[in-house]
């Protein structure tokens, strides 16, 4: 039966971003206003006073459900570029520890007057149950929820793919390693489909590859070296550590060993190549030390773009 | 008892195949004659059924009262009144109480408290095992002379291999009917959704088919290593189905069910992470919803039933894995097995027997069907009545349901159970 098409929570009627909950769905006309508006933050960024005050008196609470050092600064950063007030709160730590429901949690701190919310959460779909619930007007940011999504990943990723290759009608781009437990790399896939990206491929061994991930329009190679071949980009993704010796792979040195980005096997990805990871890195099991560092690399660009795109994408969604 | 005449009704008896219009006579609580009133009738009630189809009342293979033990989910009165308000007139309810029924003094109880309420006949499915637990039997004859019509292990899973074989032989030596789940366990294990597209871009754990087919291999084996008679609850997949025909073909003795949502639903509902969707088994792509549609429809699948599970909000309001699996459904089944029936180019009769006549045969007792001397238990109506499936407006106290706010068609008119109507809005 034909349900009705459900809208999506994160556009609204009139095409206008609401949230940001995924890249999914995203029209590309959206991303590359994301894009540009980042590019006018990145020169903010390179001022001495890095501030401006695009969203003095708005209140943004960071939920951090699951804890994330790194992402929860990040987001701290641009909002206070902003001139925004911040709030941090690791929730995992207090609230549902003591039996608070999620909805609850969110309730209580839009009371205090929120107007905007970057969440985090172990579980996939968080950030939209949040989304669905909130006050019109309030606004929610995903910054990572279970395997799902993390767009502002994806967007800062589209961001110095940008900024290397300048065009992406042209370009062969490889993810590689665990795709399953990925939402860097759906964010990314995407992200990357949707701007025009002919060539977009994973690669990892098929205990890490999900169910039917070619139907989101990326070829699948088991084959690390054929997969690499000739491409652009190439994006390394974190293996977690509770993956590296279980059921999935027997060790980390054996992944490293097959799907591990080293020197030799970066040569079979065009010369001008750039390589990326979403950090934070493990040298020696995902990717080797001399690539991390190498010329090849734009890992530490990443972060700093990372930053104006955040800031691109608080500044649209708490502008009037 | 009193003597009732249904007058001007559409009489479709999935029994006989029968469907046109004609007059029902009962009394004391049984169906007495159609068309022609026996000599010296005398109605002391007459239903003017115009415009109605009258037929068995339907009988449901899967409802959850939630009685014992989850009694802020759901009650006893109000799960059976839903029942009745959607023209269900026997039901069996899975053991998965709190505690499970796995004690003849739970299910005594449980069934006194139904017949004293006077509604929908209630036959409890017994545990399998103890608590559900896999391991020790329930007392199985005791259950059974306590009234339960099968053992099952409800949503626990399947017990492991070596305790399923003492279980089915131990059922068999009996004569009992095994229920069982075709779930393997630990490729189920956490689970949310179908393992395809949708899971994978929504980042959610999956189920595979072969979790399906993996058990339904195992469990088909079992039978023949016991001759146990096994019903294989919900199936989910095409590859399920085509493993069912199969064996069926070469005179397994094995029957099974469908849950109505997997005959109108498939992943791709889900859409942004709708919990109202989450139910167990998953559900499937398009290709296994029509699989499931046909199976039906061609007899490889012997019945439609409700797998009613009312859940409260609480426990839908949470992300998506987190969610209750389970939708209420009692007072959708009919309008959803008529749309199935219309869509597949079904005659009515044969549209209703896979919700009257087939899943009462699997329970083996008299009612699903119109002949005289069969059970009174009726439901008349209005089979082109559109309504909107509004969650306030049902009788259930479960409001989760993926159909809020569709058009349905078909709409009970008046449920009557036993030659006593038990419901009429």
């Amino acid at each position: 039966m034909p349900l009705s098409p459900k809208a999506s929570l994160q556009l609204g009627p009139d095409g206008r971003l609401r949230h940001l909950l995924t890249t999914e769905g995203l029209p590309a006309e959206t991303i590359r206003l994301i894009l540009d508006t980042a590019d006018q933050f990145v020169s903010v960024s390179e001022r001495e006073v890095k501030k401006v005050p695009v969203l003095r008196g708005k209140s943004i609470f960071n939920v951090f459900f699951e804890n994330s050092t790194r992402t929860r600064t990040t987001f701290e950063i641009a909002a206070k570029r902003l001139s925004a007030d911040v709030i941090n709160l690791n929730v995992g730590a207090s609230s549902t520890s003591k039996g608070e429901t999620l909805l609850d949690t969110v309730w209580n701190l839009q009371a205090m007057d929120a107007d905007m919310f970057v969440v985090r959460h172990s579980e996939s779909g968080a950030a939209h149950l949040i989304a669905r619930h909130v006050k019109p007007g309030v606004a929610v940011i995903n910054a990572g929820d279970g395997r799902h999504a993390h767009p502002t990943q994806g967007l800062l990723d589209m961001y110095t793919i940008r900024h290397y290759k300048k065009d992406f009608s042209g370009l062969t781009v490889a993810i590689v390693g665990d795709v399953l437990h990925s939402r860097v790399a759906r964010s990314q896939i995407h992200a990357l489909k949707t701007l025009g990206v002919p060539d977009l491929r994973v690669i990892g061994p098929k205990t890490l590859v999900p169910e039917q991930v070619e139907r989101l329009g990326v070829r699948v190679f088991h084959d690390m070296a054929a997969g690499l071949e000739g491409c652009d980009v190439v994006i390394m993704l974190r293996l977690q550590n509770e993956r590296m010796n279980g059921a999935l792979l027997p060790s980390a040195g054996e992944f490293f060993k097959v799907y591990g980005l080293n020197a030799e096997k970066l040569a079979l990805a065009k010369p001008d190549a750039i390589v990326m990871h979403p950090g934070p890195m493990n040298r020696g099991v995902e990717i080797d030390s001399a690539v991390a560092d190498g010329r090849q690399s734009v890992i530490l660009p990443q972060v700093t773009f990372g930053i104006a795109v955040r800031m691109a994408v608080m500044s649209m969604l708490g502008s009037p | 008892m009193s003597r009732v005449e249904i007058k001007g009704a559409r009489l479709v008896d999935p029994g006989s195949g029968r469907d046109k219009a004609g007059s029902l006579f009962l009394a004391d609580g049984k169906v007495l004659a159609l068309d022609k009133a026996p000599d010296g009738f005398r109605a002391d009630e007459t239903i003017d059924a115009a415009g109605l189809v009258a037929c068995p009342g339907l009988v449901d293979l899967a409802a959850r009262l939630r009685e014992p033990g989850f009694e802020y989910k759901a009650t006893l009165e109000s799960e059976m009144h839903a029942a009745v308000a959607g023209g269900v007139t026997t039901l069996a309810c899975p053991p998965d109480t709190d505690p499970p029924l796995d004690e003849p003094g739970l299910v005594e109880m449980l069934k006194r408290r139904a017949t004293s309420l006077n509604s929908v006949r209630v036959h409890p499915v017994g545990a399998l095992t103890v608590g559900l637990k896999g391991e020790r039997l329930a007392e199985m004859a005791e259950l059974t002379e306590a009234g339960c019509v099968g053992f099952s292990q409800g949503r626990a899973p399947l017990p492991a291999t070596n305790s399923l074989l003492n279980a089915m032989k131990y059922a068999s030596t009996l004569g009992y009917t095994v229920w069982l789940r075709a779930e393997d366990t630990a490729l189920a294990a956490g689970g949310v959704a179908h393992a395809g597209e949708v899971a994978t871009r929504l980042g959610l754990v999956s189920v595979p088919v072969i979790a399906e087919t993996l058990a339904i291999r195992t469990i088909l084996t079992l039978v023949e290593a016991t001759g146990a008679r096994v019903h294989l609850e919900r199936l989910s997949s095409a590859a399920g189905v085509a493993l069912v025909a199969q064996a069926k073909a070469q005179g397994v003795p094995v029957t099974c069910d469908v849950g109505i949502h997997h005959l109108h639903l498939c992943d791709r509902d889900i859409g942004e992470f709708d919990s109202n969707c989450r139910l167990s088994p998953p559900l499937r792509e398009p290709a296994d919803r029509d699989a499931l549609r046909r199976g039906v429809a061609h007899g490889a699948i012997d019945a439609i039933c409700s797998d009613h599970a009312p859940v409260d909000d609480d426990a839908k309001q949470v992300p998506f894995a987190e969610a209750e699996p389970g939708a209420t459904a009692l007072e959708l089944l009919l309008p959803l097995t008529l749309q199935w029936g219309r869509e597949s180019g079904l005659k009515l009769a044969d549209t209703l027997a896979a919700v009257t006549k087939r899943p009462a045969a699997i329970l083996g007792i008299p009612v699903g069907t119109l002949a005289p001397g069969s059970a009174a238990d009726i439901c008349l109506f209005d089979p082109d009545r559109p309504w909107i499936v509004r969650p306030d407006a049902l009788m259930s106290q479960g409001k989760n349901t993926p159909f809020q706010g569709m058009e349905l068609v078909g709409r009970v008119a008046r449920t009557i159970v036993a030659g006593r109507t038990v419901y009429s809005p």
